[in-house]
């Protein structure tokens, strides 16, 4: 698998370090939320697609960015990695 | 039914080989069955086998998208052990490993059960620490144990590097005697075998494609054989749970599918007679009674559907090959294969009730289901049958995740992908 960083182009899956499903990552309850549900769906339910799945991967042994990259699980193909920026 | 024999073996390679009979039916589903199970793989069929064998309810269908053993049951590298350290997880596996030491006697099918130990080698003194707790908390629950040193390993693995020169030296393993390796295809053919004679259809190449609801409630599946009442529908399909799930509009669950890799060498003659596995990273190995060379070592690291993996890994797992056994180096790989694994967000299991009526739910195997195919099917099916759980898979409820009663023998918290 080749990840096209936005920043240093086609590089090497052992490259990058993958943290998980993005849209989950985003979907975090507001820190001084207190509901449970709220925060357990969040850490522990995931959608896990057979098909396209938005994650985050960082760049661990090159620039060091995190990515959201849009990768079809069942065909690895990736149709989109954008540079991760952070929360203003 | 297929018997096998000595006189069997005889008389049918005197006629040719051509008169062997199926090990099983090719029924058609009826329109109604007491209880579906949806996957025919290994936790599926022993389901099945002891729905009908200890809980007396036979009008039962295991409804198979591909043909037994065509997913994970037929893919794992064969490693049977209850070498667990929590509470929560140490009754079910020892229950398992007990049925493993009967199994080819109940099943009257040969499943190879080789009970020739596992051997967990440590390469610090903080990990030989670690490996001491494990020990002492699997002897206090009635598991065996015990400490191997490396002037023993050099006697029991002798192609096995203990000189002190690799890049972490072998300070020594737990060992539990009990544990070994089993013939995967036989343990699926066996259940299957055992099934189908009591009475349990058991219908392949039917891939179920929705569910039936009267409300909440589950009435049947929906498949590419048509319709299927049932008064329970039980899920064990490992690697799909979230796609099968989801079909039933469980569209979250705490499972992430990821792939497991495998591989195979060429056949040698017998010089590893035990499972090791390495302790500088992730690794298992033992060798197969045609003399291939077993191994795998961690998942890929990404969600994948795909049931192939990439080659980060493979170089990963060859190179720790050779730190444990240099001399394997002159080995040529034969294959090398992936199963998607339904990897857990602590590691283990659920076996349980849910999370509709009608509907029961086996899945969150990780890398780990096949040593657990006897007990995961009888707990299924005491649960199926009893409508609560057995003591022993009481723990593994779906929403242990969302009451803080995770059992996460890693301590890694809930990123599978590191499991
Ligand atoms: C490479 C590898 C190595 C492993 N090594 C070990 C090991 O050493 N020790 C160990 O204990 N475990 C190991 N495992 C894990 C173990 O194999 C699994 O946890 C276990 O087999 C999963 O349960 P199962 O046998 O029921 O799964 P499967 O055999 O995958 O059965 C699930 C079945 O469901 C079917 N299915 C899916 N969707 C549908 C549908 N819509 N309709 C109908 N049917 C459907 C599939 O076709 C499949 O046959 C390994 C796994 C892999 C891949
Ligand atoms: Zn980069």
């Amino acid at each position: 698998m080749i990840i096209v960083c936005p920043f240093c182009g086609p590089r090497d899956l052992s490259e990058f370090a993958y943290c998980g499903d993005a849209d989950n990552l985003a979907a975090r309850p507001d820190p001084a939320a207190t509901d449970p549900a709220a925060w357990n769906a969040y850490v522990y339910d995931r959608t896990n697609p057979a098909g396209e799945h938005a994650e985050i991967w960082q760049h661990a042994g090159g620039c060091r960015k995190f990515l959201r990259v849009v990768r079809n699980t069942v065909t690895h193909e990736i149709s989109g990695v954008t540079m991760l920026e952070p929360k203003a | 039914m297929a018997e096998y024999s000595a006189l069997s073996i005889v008389r049918n390679a005197l006629s040719g080989n051509e008169h062997w009979k199926p090990a099983w039916r090719k029924p058609e589903p009826k329109p109604a069955y007491d209880v579906i199970i949806v996957g025919g793989g290994g936790h599926g069929l022993s389901t099945a086998y002891y729905l009908a064998s200890e809980f007396g309810i036979r009008n039962v269908a295991v409804v198979e998208k591909g043909w037994v053993g065509s997913g994970n049951i037929g893919r794992n590298t064969t490693i049977v052990r209850s070498n667990y350290l929590l509470p929560g997880n140490t009754p079910f596996y020892e229950h398992s490993m007990k049925l493993w030491e009967n199994l080819s006697h109940e099943l009257n099918y040969n499943v190879m059960f080789s009970q020739r130990g596992i051997i967990n080698l440590f390469h610090t003194p903080a990990q030989e620490d670690d490996h001491a707790r494990r020990g002492n908390s699997m002897i206090l629950q009635g598991v065996d144990a015990r400490f191997v040193r490396p002037p023993e390993l050099k006697r029991r693995v002798p192609a096995l590097n203990v000189s002190g020169s690799s890049r972490f030296p072998v300070l020594g393993g737990l060992e539990q005697p009990r544990a070994g390796t089993a013939r995967h295809d036989a343990v699926a053919w066996g259940y299957a075998r055992g099934a189908d004679r009591r009475g349990v259809d058991i219908i392949e190449n039917c891939e179920v494609t929705g569910f039936v609801r009267e409300g909440d409630q589950v009435t049947g599946v929906e498949t590419s054989r048509g319709r299927i009442h049932a008064r329970k529908v039980a899920v064990a399909v490992a690697g799909a749970t979230s796609r099968v799930m989801a079909m039933a509009g469980i569209g979250r669950l705490p499972i992430e599918s990821h792939v497991l890799q495998a591989f195979v060498t060429e056949s040698i003659k017998p010089c590893l007679d035990t499972v090791v596995t390495y302790g500088g990273g992730h690794l298992y190995i033992s060798q197969s009674d045609k003399g291939s060379l077993v191994f795998g070592g961690d998942i890929d690291g990404y969600n994948s559907y795909a049931q192939r993996g990439n080659l980060p890994i493979v170089e990963d797992v060859m190179s720790e090959v050779l730190e444990l056994f240099p001399a394997f180096a002159k080995l040529r790989l034969l294959r090398s294969w992936g199963g998607i694994m339904d990897m857990s967000m602590d590691g283990s299991p659920i076996i349980a009730k849910g999370p509709l009526p009608g509907l029961y739910l086996n899945a969150g195997w990780c890398y780990g289901g096949f040593k657990a195919t006897p007990a995961s099917g009888w707990c299924f099916a005491h649960t199926i049958a009893k409508d609560e759980p057995h003591q022993f898979n009481a723990p593994y409820t779906l929403d242990r995740f969302h009451r803080g009663t995770v059992i996460d023998e890693k301590g890694q918290g809930a990123t599978p992908w590191k499991h």
